[in-house]
């Protein structure tokens, strides 16, 4: 049956090349459908694969099935082939297995979108490439697969492109694994010139037989580590991997927690010889940065507040300890962390993407809480991972991460103490996700900052309006004042002139006879300017009234005004006094009171009200109960207390050549390293009980920025390549174009220049070819007869 | 007066001579066509001279050689200069320069 291992990437790859023929007509949920029974057919073909493999004797369990000859070169050849042994096929179930049930749960996560086919097109493409990284048999191939998993990840972390954020996550992940991908080109070529070929089978013969010497192991060992350190997500290139939860969160589980991210260590184990060949201070550096990786982001993930960000940190730090494992030659707790992380960590991430899903894209743990009352069986099964990363007997990581820090102990306390503090962050940082996220009050519906800040900028904006009416009211007000006293000069002037009028009027009376004819006009003239007298006088009293009520109307818009701004001020002051959303929150933070206000909280608030978070479809849960099982039984594939039951460790000798760390310490040591372990898993476990559910302590304490190393790290990082950086990188484009190009294109502008000029000797005469002809002729006869006379 | 390889090999310098000098100076391709001849022959006359006079065939074997390339060269270079000539009665060998660099 071991002949079937080409079927193991074959499945996938088919499932590819399906999708990208027909996915579209497929479409939703079909092409799900069918990337998914393509990675259930590759978990069959390993599930044969490996049952061969077990009827052979155990020395004889290393297969290689040669499909064709890849790159034929002289001496030099590369094969297509599988190299089935212990180790790739432990390998390859966990992937197809995590992988199956990844592409199960994502039928459901994908619902909806638009490009549904060919998220399942990635996937599939994402699994052959790492089923190839893992099965190859030589340098080459396990390359192609290394490079195609990274550009998987790449096109799947900014699968949701439109949104810049996501797609220039994508590019940071492709760029910081480059980096990583040079070491692993520098390595293959430096096994090449060592051994003159890059099958694995002859570099394990190679490192044994002498053909390589202890420098030129070293060199590659520390080359194989920049690129395990690339892929791996480790000091000083991981960078990346919180950035890459930008992808849907399947991704983030199959890529980013359960497989490709092992790569690099599979990588480092797969080499065990050379390994073991080179200087010992290359082993403990690769143990070294395991365990500060572990530590520093364990220490970040403390201070996260996405759900997913802390899931991302936490497995930056468990993969440190799968470093710290193969640096002090623990291969197999290496390969038993790697399995259950794969369980457990999968299982968190998919509950995670559950959560999200569930309360509509919400990955703030702060806006989370209470859930477990509307998604019952996802938190019941991210309780199980969550009891599993943590080191919780009996549940499997326990099992794993005791067995790392018990070979950590035997070579190095000083690792172990590291391993260590690293578990009891670990402990604590998923207590205290778990509580905010699945426990104490249902924050989702709690009114946000900025929409606390939306409801009052509305009003402060209306009272600004007001402010604005009122001092527009006021210059009215003041114009109607300056007209009506404009007015009151004309009025008294034209009493001025009635009196006049009355004084002429009564002097002609005066002076006329009574008696004659002209006196009656006279009197009515005079009654005349009486009357004019009054009538001015009359409009005089208008107008003042007018001005009168102008001032009371100015009066009234400035006390508008006034009214205006105080209210302004009241709500500014409001505004700064408003429920404040805390930045820490616990279990019982209390609900910003926004009662005062709730009308003109924004629609986002108001369509949050009528939500309700709800469990997701069976497709996503099936996947969460069985990883959930798988996390609870793995322990059992390397339980410590008899050699009966090292049944991984039986396994994989086969794989590692005698080459691990023999463990020295006693069986007493060993309980009380495991009674430690534990003990540290509930102290921590109590502390952030203590402190996110009972309140004995204020969050702030411990949620300390100054703490989160890895993220400050990734800060300098972007501020040194987008600053120095960028120029330093300008300067090298500038000397491309300005010194290679100009080298290289000077070249044939050389040769042209010259065959312009020479082309002028061809004149077309053909006289003046035959002198030339003639005169060389000569020439040659001179030089001739006289080598033959002297 | 005894006749010598050296009048053979004067008459055949002669003769190359007056063929390089025709080349030359003249312009009509016809008469360079024949100029050329000319100085094919001379060198079959030094051949031959050489040939009898060191008594070794191989110079006399080139001149078939020479002889056979010759009526092959005016087969096609005759042709070349009747086609050249019907389409410019008058023309000289300068005036066709139309594959000037």
């Amino acid at each position: 049956m071991l002949e079937a291992a080409w079927l193991i990437p074959a499945f996938p790859l088919t499932g590819f090349i399906l999708i990208l023929l027909i996915g579209r007509r497929l479409g939703e949920p079909l092409a799900g459908w069918l990337g998914t029974a393509m990675m259930g057919g590759s978990f069959l073909a390993t599930v044969a694969v490996f049952f061969g493999l077990v009827a052979e004797e155990e020395p004889e369990r290393f297969f290689i099935q040669t499909l064709f000859t890849w790159v034929p070169a002289g001496s030099f050849s590369v094969d297509i082939g599988f190299l089935v042994d212990p180790l790739s096929i432990a390998m390859c179930l966990f992937i197809t297995g995590v992988g199956t049930l990844i592409h199960l749960y994502s039928i459901g996560y994908m619902h909806g979108d638009e490009n549904f086919s060919k998220f399942f097109l990635y996937l599939n493409l994402f699994a052959a490439s790492m089923l190839l990284l893992v099965l190859g048999d030589n340098l080459l191939l396990t390359f192609l697969g290394w490079e195609g998993v990274g550009a998987c990840s790449y096109l799947l972390i900014s699968f949701w492109f439109k949104d810049e954020a996501n797609a220039s996550a994508g590019k940071k992940a492709f760029v910081t694994n480059r980096i990583g991908d040079f070491g692993f080109m520098l390595g293959t070529f430096l096994v090449f010139s060592a051994i003159g070929s890059i099958k694995y089978a002859d570099i394990i013969v190679g490192a044994n037989s002498g053909a390589l010497t202890v420098g030129t192991a070293t060199g590659i060992t520390l080359l194989m580590l920049l690129a395990a350190t690339g892929k791996s997500a480790q000091i000083p290139l991981f960078v990346w991997l919180p950035d890459a939860m930008a992808g849907p969160t399947p991704v983030s589980a199959l890529i980013h927690a359960a497989t490709m991210v092992t790569s690099g260590v599979y990588l480092l184990i797969r080499l065990n010889p050379v390994l073991d060949l080179s200087e010992p201070w290359s082993l403990s550096l690769i143990a070294w940065i395991g365990a500060i990786t572990g530590l520093v982001a364990a220490l970040a993930a403390v201070v996260q507040n996405d759900i997913k960000k802390v899931l991302a940190y936490s497995t930056v730090s468990q993969l440190g300890y799968l470093f710290m494992a193969v640096g002090i030659g623990a291969y197999v707790p290496a390969m038993f962390h790697m399995i259950t992380h794969a369980f457990f960590k999968a299982l968190l991430f998919l509950g995670s993407g559950s959560v999200i899903h569930g309360v509509h894209d919400e990955q703030d743990m702060r806006r989370m809480g209470g859930l477990y009352k509307m998604m019952p069986i996802t938190a019941g099964t991210f309780i199980i991972g969550w009891l599993a990363i943590a080191g919780v007997p009996p549940f499997a990581g326990f099992w794993s991460k005791d067995e790392i820090l018990v070979y950590a102990w035997d070579v190095n306390p000083a690792l172990w103490a590291v391993g260590l503090v690293t578990a009891l962050l670990t402990a604590f940082y998923m207590t205290r996700q778990v509580i905010l996220t699945f426990f104490g009050r249902t924050r989702y519906y709690d009114a946000h900052t900025d929409e606390i800040d939306a409801a009052f900028a509305g009003r402060i904006d209306a009272a600004s309006a007001d402010i604005e009416a009122a001092r527009e009211d006021l210059v009215k007000a003041q114009e109607a004042i300056d007209k009506a006293i404009g007015d009151l000069p004309k009025r008294e002037e034209a009493i001025e002139k009635a009196k006049a009028n009355l004084g002429d009027a009564t002097a002609a009376v005066e002076a006329s006879d009574p008696d004659t004819e002209g006196h009656d006009k006279l009197v009515k003239a005079l009654d005349k300017a009486v009357k004019g007298i009054s009538k001015s006088e009359d409009a005089l009293a208008k107008a003042q009234a007018k001005v009168a009520e102008a001032e009371a109307g100015f009066a009234v818009a400035e006390q508008a005004q006034v009214d205006a701004a105080s209210r302004r001020q009241g709500l500014d002051a409001a505004r700064r006094n408003a429920p404040a959303v805390p930045s820490h929150v616990t279990a019982h933070t209390a609900a910003p009171d926004v009662s005062e206000f709730e009308d003109d909280l924004p629609e986002s608030y108001k369509a949050r009200q009528e939500y309700h978070p709800h469990e997701s479809p069976w497709t996503m849960t099936l996947p969460l109960v069985a990883l959930s099982g798988l996390a609870i039984v793995a322990g059992g594939l390397n339980l410590p207390f008899t050699k009966d039951l090292h049944f991984l460790e039986h396994w994989l000798e086969p794989s590692l050549f005698a080459n691990e760390h023999k463990l020295t310490a006693s069986g007493t040591e060993k309980i009380v390293m495991a009674a430690i372990a534990v003990a540290a898993a509930s102290i921590a476990i109590a502390a952030a009980f203590a402190i996110y559910w009972r309140g004995k302590a204020r969050p702030e304490a411990v949620e300390n920025p100054a703490l989160a190393l890895a993220v400050n790290y990734d800060k300098a990082i972007a501020s040194v390549a987008g600053g120095p950086g960028t120029d330093g990188f300008n300067g090298a484009a500038w000397f491309d174009a300005k010194v290679v190009d100009r080298a290289v294109n000077g070249v044939p502008q050389l040769i042209s220049y010259t065959a312009s000029k020479s082309r002028s000797l061809q004149s077309g005469f053909v006289r003046s070819y035959g002198l030339v002809l003639i005169v060389g002729t000569g020439a040659l006869a001179v030089v001739l007869l006289r080598s033959l006379v002297l | 007066m005894e006749v010598t390889e050296t009048w053979y090999l004067v008459l055949s310098a002669v003769l190359f001579s007056l063929g390089a000098f025709g080349l030359m100076t003249r312009r009509n391709p016809l008469v360079m066509f024949m100029c050329v001849e000319l100085m094919l022959n001379a060198v079959n006359i030094s051949f031959v001279a050489f040939s009898s006079a060191l008594d070794d065939l191989a110079g006399q074997s080139a001149v078939f050689f020479v002889l056979v390339v010759a009526a092959a060269e005016v087969v096609v270079g005759l042709s070349i200069v009747v086609a050249l000539l019907r389409r410019q009665p008058d023309a000289t060998a300068d005036e066709f320069v139309e594959m000037r660099g």
